[in-house]
């Protein structure tokens, strides 16, 4: 039996008795705390619930490329220029890794990526935001790269075994990308004054759309518990938001910057800080495809699976004619 | 709209049933097919599994097992394997294919009780 081949079904021809016996098995590796594998038995939901979530994780990294990818040509020395290289080849990297995990559960990466592009598959509202100055470089490394590893880092002890591997390959390479942010800001910030006002330019306009990433308040979730109870789901998205906020206001104090929040205090009695309403309206625009960048970025990924097929179709053709050759 | 878990890495996605994810065929049928990519870390250990990629042929598979899985020195020698040629046993065969080895505690050293007076042993 080839390892590609997706996770079979219990199927018609499982008795009851059988099926009862393949959940008992899956709910006992669960409550151990062990890993699901590929080819284990598991219900259709935990492993729909998984290939939406993985490969539209996925889908986030590949577009993910695109607003700093923008200012690889306009990098202001070689050094900055290379940083952001190793970083944006990373975002494809972790894409990568993604989409193999979700191909251990039968999705297929190619027919992945046309959901994409037909939008019926999405990516992460963080990305529909235009990258006006190079300061946002720094503040999506610092904040938009801050969330994500306070999304990721419980996602290394998911209950599926390839998306939990795949992400502690991820959550390493991204602490390089919190890092270099916050460097970066910390250089612009004892700059000139201009640079300090492009720093809090970028704060201000990608604050609230960081808020955004953690998803809607846990009462608009109503089938949380059961990716909870599945061990996809580690904490809930108010729980991963208050742990950001709690993180982050330290490090925009020790950088000078402000956030944008009139509302944000810390409350004294649980040592957690209070913020203000977040827009949802507008994250459900965005997500929806309504965002500033929205069609733009789609429009680049469909050009790439495009204008690059004839690359896929030539080097298939050549593997094709030397396949019979013996290998030196 | 479905679900939206926080989840989804850089920002929460929908999970919900309106997403679709069976695959269409024709788009299967493009890509190129599926490799398996093993890393030795260094001398002195084997080749681990590091996971898998899309490559027209074994060279190309080497260098996108390079880019994907070595930026940070990861290795020093790499495999790759067509996903279809690997054969694998099936964890619903666990009992029957791995039972021989279950009752044969004698097989490990903690079997055997050695007096603990007794040198290098």
């Amino acid at each position: 039996m080839s390892i590609d081949s997706p996770p079979a079904p219990a199927g018609p021809a499982a008795d009851g008795l059988a099926a009862q016996a393949l959940q008992r098995q899956f709910e006992e590796t669960l409550a151990a705390d062990h890993r699901i594998e590929p080819r284990d038995w598991m219900p259709d939901g935990y492993r729909k619930t998984l290939v939406r979530q993985i490969a539209q994780h996925a889908h986030s990294e590949i577009i993910g490329m695109q607003p700093e990818g923008d200012w690889l040509l306009s990098a202001p020395s070689l050094r900055r220029k290379a940083i952001l290289l190793a970083k944006v080849q990373d975002e494809a990297g972790h894409g990568l890794y993604l989409y193999s995990a979700a191909e251990t559960l039968g999705a297929d990466r190619a027919d992945l990526t046309d959901k994409l592009i037909e939008g019926r598959q999405k990516y992460s509202s963080i990305f529909s935001y235009p990258t006006r100055s190079y300061a946002d470089v720094g503040v999506i490394g610092w904040l938009v790269d801050g969330a994500a590893i306070c999304n990721q880092v419980p996602l290394c002890r998911s209950s599926y075994g390839p998306y939990a591997r795949a992400m502690i390959r991820i959550c390493k390479e991204e602490s390089f990308h919190q890092r270099q942010g916050y460097e970066l800001l910390l250089t612009m910030m004892r700059g000139t004054p201009e640079q300090q006002a492009m720093v809090q330019d970028a704060v201000d306009r990608w604050w609230w759309p960081s808020l955004m990433m953690f998803g809607p308040p846990d009462a608009d979730s109503p089938n949380s518990a059961q990716s909870m109870a599945w061990g996809i789901k580690r904490h809930s998205n108010d729980e991963l938001r208050q742990r950001y906020v709690d993180m982050t206001v330290p490090q925009a104090e020790f950088l000078g910057v402000t956030l944008p929040d009139p509302e944000l205090s810390l409350d004294p009695a649980t040592g957690r800080h209070r913020f203000g309403a977040i827009d949802w309206d507008e994250f459900r625009r965005v997500l929806a495809g309504g965002g500033p960048r929205s069609a733009e970025r789609i429009a680049r990924r469909r050009a790439a699976r495009d204008d690059n097929a004839w690359v896929v179709e030539a080097a298939t053709a050549y593997a094709d004619k030397h396949a019979s050759e013996p290998r030196s | 709209m479905s679900d939206l878990t926080a989840e989804g890495g850089h920002g929460a996605v929908p999970t919900g049933p309106d997403v679709p994810v069976t695959p269409a065929a024709a788009a299967v049928r493009r890509d190129w097919p599926l490799w398996e990519v093993f890393v030795r870390g260094k001398r002195g250990l084997n080749h681990v599994h590091v996971g898998s990629l899309h490559a027209p042929d074994p060279e190309m598979a080497v260098y996108a097992a390079r880019d994907l899985y070595t930026r940070r020195n990861e290795g020093v020698s790499i495999w790759v394997v067509r996903s279809a040629d690997v054969t694998a046993s099936s964890p619903d065969e666990k009992d029957p294919l791995f039972a021989p080895s279950g009752d044969k505690v004698y097989r490990h050293p903690t079997f055997y009780e050695i007096p603990d007076d007794v040198p290098h042993i």
